[in-house]
């Protein structure tokens, strides 16, 4: 029986798989362009072999036979994971059908992983340069003390598991072609997305005049220290200015460690502090606009009451506290949240209150009215409906 | 409390009722909170496993012109049906995998393998069926509209012919579910607004002809010279789940013992009556793990009711639990051999085709008929077991 079993889904796979890839193949290349149809001959033969499988897609057996083969839901295998400090590694990642490399250098990937039966979702910089002629990716994850999922990924994470991918979003990006002077001002793990863009730069061959100020608090804690020494050493153009918790490179100290702040366009990222700080400064400059910022957790200022929360759309309730988002409560209830960063910066998560209020974890401000809310960064202030 | 008027349930006090539903509470929460990667393990490898067997029969019936070939693949492919539509399907549906926050395993997305729309489903099993458990006039699913299954109900000369409309319905079943959110008898009252009914009829063509398209032209048409032998084995294939299905849930509800309620009884109705309501009014059966299975753990149609969003995988454990409490506090609790089971089933079914009904046990409020409910009053519904309380 299980011979022949495996030697049906390996006959049906064959059949399949063909249809299958290329019409994903014809969606990546059609996507690239920005046109939304597939091609209409392979868009026939999907549809075809979906007259076999229905009520399901081809993915959904093909994916049983390579994890990887199924534009479903993007896959991807972890390869390697590279440790890169006490607490931080890279994982290198091979995605699946579905995923395009035509990401932008600084942007992010959603990566859910299984743990304990549940997918849980995070948001990681992508740290390689985009090159459609690699077959994979990579992230650098830092251990948060206490975190859910980082330290997983870290320390937990065998190669070969297979993740999920949310499509490459975010406007921290590089343009192209870049602006004649840069300053990347980044502290600790907000060194990722701009790792992207300098791998991106010297892979291009032209770097521009750039200036990295670069922070970590202590000098064995700095992630890719060793590659950016390196390119220190061959781009004439490219100035590394490192800090540290003894020699620490304040908003107040950009004037000596980079005189010409004014006239270069800037990439920060890096703790909540640093930011406030940096938004603070280029605007008083008058210079805001010069200035991108990458945020990758929303400083949680406030707390709301907490209270029942009411899912009308999927016929859930959950009593969640003040300090849990709707977002999570609702995925803790097995509601299907829309969701994007979870940091509150994309706005995917956005749902109708139907009524009750919620409050913002950012500020405390309160939203009671038939409106669009945040799921991600607003909690239940007393009972609360929402339409999903 | 109006419940309490019910005999098996007289000897209980108040606070023993709210006792009952706290306990009850305590199942859901100790297994709600050791739910992992055990039971995420079972539903993938359960569905790898249906889906391997769908292909291999779906390959195998490629030589379905060799008899052996034939049985072979129709006995592969009514299995993995069974396996789609019951342990995974059914229980996918009640949300009892959602928690994994998996959009491919979720209530929201999942599409089964009948003719019956995922959408129709929900609503008249999930909701109308799982919230007004056996309450006559209210749950459409006590004689399904067609069979007078309880002494409770009026006798109608229509009924003579209850044996033949009970053949049918087994042959048939795959097709009175899908049509059965129609909910006929409104439609025939014309308590139903027609633009909805067109909207229903609309969503259910859309999936006949998919499912009718792929069982008799897509694949007896890739086997080639196999055509008719193809046709004939899935036919057989879904008549096979059909009536294995029927059978299955007519032992749900219908065995001596499993009681229906009247429309007085939800009066003052909480979440510690509902348990007990959902308690009374189902019946299990006993067998292996593999019965279990391939009957979509509703051999454990007690426990189902009690939580049926919680995954099935942990139906034995919450048994044994349930039973030890049914104990405690001196509750029935219907079980018995699945034969048996049916076969109490078929007595009342053919007895009741008859006028007069003097052996049965219980008659409170006979001869009354209870006015059906349409699908507008049951959303206007907002009590305790409104659909949310059902579920969440
Ligand atoms: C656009 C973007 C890009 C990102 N890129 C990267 C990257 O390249 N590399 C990287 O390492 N990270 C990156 N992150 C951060 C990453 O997404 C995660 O937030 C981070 O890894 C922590 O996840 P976690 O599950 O371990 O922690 P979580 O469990 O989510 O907790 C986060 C932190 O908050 C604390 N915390 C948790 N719950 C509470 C609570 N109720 N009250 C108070 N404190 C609490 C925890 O102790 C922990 O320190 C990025 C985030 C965004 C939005
Ligand atoms: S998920 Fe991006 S703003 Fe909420």
């Amino acid at each position: 029986m299980s011979a022949r079993t495996h030697l049906a889904t390996v006959a049906l796979g064959a059949l399949t798989a063909a249809a299958g890839a290329t019409a994903i193949e014809a969606r990546r290349r059609v996507a690239s362009r920005g046109i939304g149809a597939l091609r209409p001959d392979t868009d026939l033969v999907r549809q075809v072999v979906a007259r076999m499988t229905t009520p399901l897609l081809p993915d959904d057996y093909l994916h049983l036979l390579n994890p990887l083969w199924t534009a479903r839901e993007v896959r991807g295998r972890v390869v390697r994971v590279v440790p890169e400090t006490e607490d931080a590694a890279t994982l290198v990642i091979r995605p699946g059908w579905g995923w395009s490399f035509d990401y932008q250098p600084g942007q992010y990937v959603g990566i859910g992983v299984s743990v304990e039966g549940r997918w849980l979702w995070r948001s990681y910089s992508i740290t390689s340069a985009p090159r459609p002629d690699q077959r994979h990716f990579a992230v650098t994850v830092k251990a948060m003390p206490e975190g859910r999922l980082s330290g997983h990924l870290v320390r937990g994470l065998a190669p070969g598991t297979v993740v999920r991918l949310a499509v490459p979003q975010g406007g921290f990006v590089l343009p192209d072609p870049p602006p004649p002077r840069l300053l990347f001002w980044t502290g600790g793990s907000g060194v990722t997305p701009v790792m992207a863009m300098l791998r991106t730069l010297v892979r291009r061959g032209t770097m521009p005049d750039v200036v990295h100020v670069h922070a970590a608090p202590e000098r064995s804690e700095s992630l890719f220290a060793d590659e950016l020494r390196a390119l220190a050493d061959q781009h004439a153009n490219y100035r590394l200015v490192e800090a540290s918790r003894d020699r620490p490179v304040r908003v107040g100290d950009l004037e000596r460690a980079c005189p010409d702040w004014r006239l270069r366009e800037a990439w920060v990222c890096g703790p909540e502090r640093m930011l406030d700080d940096a938004e603070d400064h280029w605007r008083r400059a008058g210079l805001g606009d010069r200035l991108h910022l990458e945020r990758f957790s929303a400083s949680r200022t406030a707390e709301a009451e907490g209270g029942r929360i009411t899912f009308a759309a999927s016929d859930r309730v959950v009593e969640a506290d003040g300090a849990t988002s709707l977002l999570e409560a609702g995925e803790g209830a097995g509601v299907a949240m829309p969701f994007g960063c979870r940091m509150g910066i994309c706005h995917t998560c956005v749902v109708p209150l139907a009524s009750g209020a919620v409050q913002d974890l950012r500020n405390g401000d309160i939203y009671r009215d038939r409106q669009g809310i945040q799921t991600c960064v607003t909690a239940a202030a007393g009972d609360c409906t929402i339409d999903i | 409390m109006a419940i309490g008027n019910v005999k098996e349930f007289a000897h209980l006090t108040d606070e023993q009722v709210e006792d009952l539903g706290r306990r009850f509470d305590a199942i859901r929460s100790s297994i709600e909170a050791d739910l992992g990667s055990r039971d995420a393990r079972y539903i993938r490898n359960l569905i790898r496993v249906q889906r391997r067997l769908v292909v291999a029969a779906r390959v195998t019936l490629f030589a379905s012109a060799f008899p052996p070939a034939w049985v072979a693949g129709t006995g592969l492919l009514a299995v993995a049906k069974i396996l789609e539509n019951m342990e995974i399907g059914h229980n996918v549906m009640h949300g009892q995998w959602d928690w994994m926050n998996d959009p491919e395993i979720h209530s929201g997305t999942w599409e089964w393998d009948t003719t019956c729309p995922a959408e129709g489903w929900k609503h008249s099993h999930n909701y109308v069926h799982h919230t007004f458990t056996n309450v006559l006039g209210k749950d459409n699913d006590v004689g399904y509209g067609i069979l007078r299954v309880r002494p409770e109900q009026p006798w109608h000369p229509f009924n003579l012919g209850q044996p033949v409309y009970n053949a049918l319905l087994a042959l048939l079943f795959e097709w009175g579910v899908a049509l059965h959110d129609l909910d006929i008898e409104a439609i025939r009252k014309r308590r139903k607004d027609p633009a909805e009914t067109r909207r229903q009829l609309k969503v259910i063509w859309r999936k006949v002809r998919r499912q009718v398209g792929k069982d008799y032209l897509v694949f007896p048409l890739l086997s080639g010279p196999a055509f008719a032998s193809t046709v004939t084995a899935n036919a057989t294939a879904n008549l096979i789940r059909n009536l294995w299905s029927y059978m299955i849930i007519f032992c749900g509800h219908f065995p001596d013992g499993a009681e229906v309620f009247l429309e007085e009884e939800l009066e003052g109705e909480q979440r510690p009556q509902w348990y007990l309501r959902q308690l009374l009014g189902a019946a299990n059966f006993e067998g292996g793990r593999l019965l279990h299975v391939m009957s979509g753990s509703l051999g454990y149609q007690i426990e189902h009711h009690l939580f049926p969003d919680l995954p099935s995988n942990r139906y034995p454990e919450i048994a044994a639990q349930v039973r030890e409490l049914c104990r405690t506090y001196r509750l029935p609790y219907t079980i018995g051999p699945l034969h048996r089971q049916y076969g109490q089933t078929l007595r009342t079914l053919l007895k009741l085709s008859l006028p007069g009904s003097s052996s049965q046990r219980r008659r409170r409020g006979e001869g009354r008929r209870a006015p059906r409910a349409t699908i507008e009053e049951l959303r206007r519904y907002d009590g305790p077991m409104a659909p949310q309380a059902a579920v969440s």
